[in-house]
């Protein structure tokens, strides 16, 4: 299991298309991803638990991966993460 | 106790006029249908079938969605449609579906509880956020658990409508729109809105006469009220008396009798006076719009959108499916012909692929995504030959700035034809290949385009955003969005006239083609083709009706003179006032 903090750098903050795309890169991974903020903890192949999030620019979330490919799941998430979600 | 009853108080509310038209009818009070879930056991071997219900009604939500997504897209645009495809992807989800699933299972209880409380639990989340942005996401959710309960009760939207009447609600939401689909709405009234909120673009669109901006047209009016709505003077009339009735009736005859007078012209062919024929055809990206081109007196289908494949999918369709599509479109509209437009994909348009870009509008769309994806192009031009097998069919490549693109494409094609020579498909051997004419280089170059293509489609509303460099989505900028900019005409003109000298044919598909401002300029210069809506095609019918080709030659040589857009538009407007007066200009 890895765990990783990161933190939303994109101005609009977590919104529709963002959530879109985590979802979609966390599907292509088989291990699990589970998404904590603050008191909250998601599912993070689940679109409207990541909608839920409310994740505003400049918040933080703890990402944890648990699977047999959970490093490549890692890097590709914080690769999206620091990428701002391709948005702007 | 006998009362006589004294007739309701003729009251009269004023709004804004949002889409032309005059209907009398009972009113509909619309809300929001909720549905009632209430919590009922079940027991194991029950599961099985509550299960199956769910998936059903899953299916059934997604249907819905993608229809009033392609319907949105069509009428208000990409960005707008863009909450449904939010929806669609929570129906996709299979973590909360897996989950109500196993609910359902463990719990023993009916389908549309579990969904209730499990959605509930992410709309309560999002309401707590106190943001606008999570509340409105929090609509989203509400939307999608009111859909998934509904279908699984298997209630259709709006069983409680019946017969033809006048909507009145607060405000028109986007996934409201489906209401506008169907034929019992007389009219359209609401509390709130501007003329231009989804409500009063559909509306226009779909020429349903609407009143915006009402305040308090749901307190006044209750469902079965008589009332009247005139969406020519932005009014609602409720409980008429006989008097306004006659004089809107009145009123309404004129403007059926104009309305009248443009239908009727639906079967002559669009001839100028002194008998020059343009082909008048529709832009459309359904099948299921070619009926209604037809009775708008369309000769065909100079446009049609093949991205309309694309919706909804993850990946692209097989050759076979696109293959399907495309036989019931030129089955649909023969003996005319149809001109499929290769994938547009790229820009702002749907793609299944996500790649990102940082300028998409300047990177990988049209023809160059298709170019460098042979494989997938082979497939759509496989399924495009395959449905031209009557002759009526030809093909378009978008966004071509490059003589080689146009080579390269061509070559494809004839790869296409060997491939299905080989399987012994039939196909049309003559089939008529041309492009789009939207970017600047290729507008220059016209001539060598002319050499390689069969016809020339101008597409102005990537030509002109390209050509003046400006984004007619970026409101800072949108004034500079001229579509009678000089050096926007003169490059049409030049476009017209290098086609002709290499003696093809030289059509516009963009909006521009169905600007009535535009049409006498556009016959003046010497436009073989226009391909517009289906809605404005009568208008410009009559117009090109009404007009002289070598009057309208002067008008485009005196326009061509001018050197600004306000000056050109003065023009042209005084033009159809003068010799079409009945044409509504926006000015």
């Amino acid at each position: 299991m890895i765990e990783r903090t990161v933190t939303i750098v994109n101005r609009k903050g977590l919104h529709t298309r963002p959530a879109a795309s985590l979802v979609k890169t966390a599907a292509k991974f088989q291990s699990e991803l589970t998404i904590r903020k603050d008191n909250l903890e998601i599912n993070g192949k689940s679109i409207i638990g990541v909608m839920t999030l409310a994740a505003e620019q400049g918040s933080t979330l703890v990402l944890q991966f648990d699977g047999p490919d959970e490093e490549e799941a890692c890097r590709a998430m914080e690769d999206l993460f620091r990428r701002g979600f391709d948005e702007e | 106790m006998d009362t006589v009853k004294a007739p309701a108080q003729e009251t009269i509310l004023k709004g804004v006029a949002a889409a032309p038209g005059i209907s009398i009818g009972p009113a509909y009070l619309y809300s929001k249908l909720i549905p009632h879930v209430v919590e009922k056991s079940i027991t194991p071997d029950e599961v099985e079938g509550e299960i199956t219900r769910l998936r059903n009604a899953n299916a059934r939500s997604e249907k819905e969605l993608q229809k009033i997504h392609a319907f949105a897209e069509q009428k208000l645009g990409s960005q707008n449609a863009r909450i449904f495809e939010a929806q669609i992807m929570m129906l996709a989800d299979t973590i909360l579906m897996g989950a109500i699933e196993k609910r359902i299972g463990k719990e023993l209880k009916n389908a549309e509880f579990i969904v209730a409380d499990e959605i509930s639990k992410y709309k309560q989340v999002m309401l707590a956020a106190h943001d606008e942005y999570m509340r409105e996401r929090a609509r989203d959710v509400d939307d999608v658990m009111n859909r998934i309960i509904r279908n699984i009760q298997d209630q259709k939207l709006f069983s409680r409508l019946e017969g033809a009447s006048i909507i009145v609600s607060e405000s028109l939401a986007p996934s409201d729109t489906v209401i506008f689909s169907r034929n019992q709405v007389l009219g359209y009234a609401t509390d709130l809105g501007g003329v231009t909120s989804h409500a009063a673009i559909l509306a226009r669109s779909l020429k349903i006469p609407a009143v915006v901006g009402l305040r308090s047209a749901t307190k006044g009016i209750q469902t079965g009220d008589p009332i009247a709505i005139d969406g020519y003077a932005g009014l609602i009339i409720i409980h008429p008396s006989e008097e306004t009735l006659q004089t809107l009736e009145r009123k309404k005859e004129r403007y059926r009798e104009f309305e009248g007078r443009l239908v009727n012209i639906a079967g002559l062919s669009a001839e100028t006076v002194d008998h020059k024929q343009i082909e008048l055809s529709a832009n459309i990206e359904f099948a299921a719009e070619i009926e209604f081109a037809r009775t708008q007196g369309s000769a065909g289908i100079g446009l049609f959108r093949t991205e309309s494949q694309l919706i909804g999918r993850a990946s692209y369709p097989t050759e076979e499916e696109q293959y399907t599509a495309y036989r019931e479109v030129a089955d649909g509209v023969y003996p005319n012909s149809v001109i499929f437009r290769t994938f547009d994909v790229g820009g702002d348009k749907i793609s299944p692929d996500t790649e990102h870009e940082a300028n998409p509008f300047l990177g990988w769309r049209g023809i160059r995504v298709l170019l460098d994806r042979p494989a997938l192009f082979l497939d759509q031009l496989r399924g495009i030959l395959r449905a031209s097998t009557r002759k009526n069919v030809r093909i378009m490549f978008p966004m071509v700035s490059t003589v080689q693109e146009i080579r390269r494409a061509r070559e494809l094609v004839a790869t296409a034809k060997k491939e299905l020579d080989a399987r012994g498909l039939p196909y049309d051997p003559d089939i008529k290949v041309g492009i789009m004419i939207e970017v600047p280089s290729a507008a220059v170059l016209a001539e060598e385009m002319a050499a390689e293509a069969d016809f020339l489609s101008i597409g102005t509303n990537d030509l002109i955003q390209y050509l003046l460099a400006v984004d007619r989505d970026n409101a800072a900028v949108a004034p500079l969005y001229q579509q009678f900019n000089p050096a926007v005409l003169r490059t049409i003109r030049h476009i017209i006239d290098a086609g002709h000298k290499k003696g093809v044919w030289v059509g516009m598909c963009g909006e521009m083609a169905g600007n009535p401002l535009a049409t006498v300029l556009l016959v003046g210069l010497g436009i073989d083709e226009l391909s517009v809506l289906p809605s404005v095609l009568p208008e410009i019918k009559k117009i090109i009706l009404s007009i002289r080709y070598k009057e309208a030659k002067r008008v485009a040589d005196k326009v061509l003179g001018m050197s600004t857009d306000q000056e050109i538009r003065d023009h042209l407007a005084s033009i159809i006032k003068n010799k079409v007066p009945e044409i509504p200009i926006d000015e």
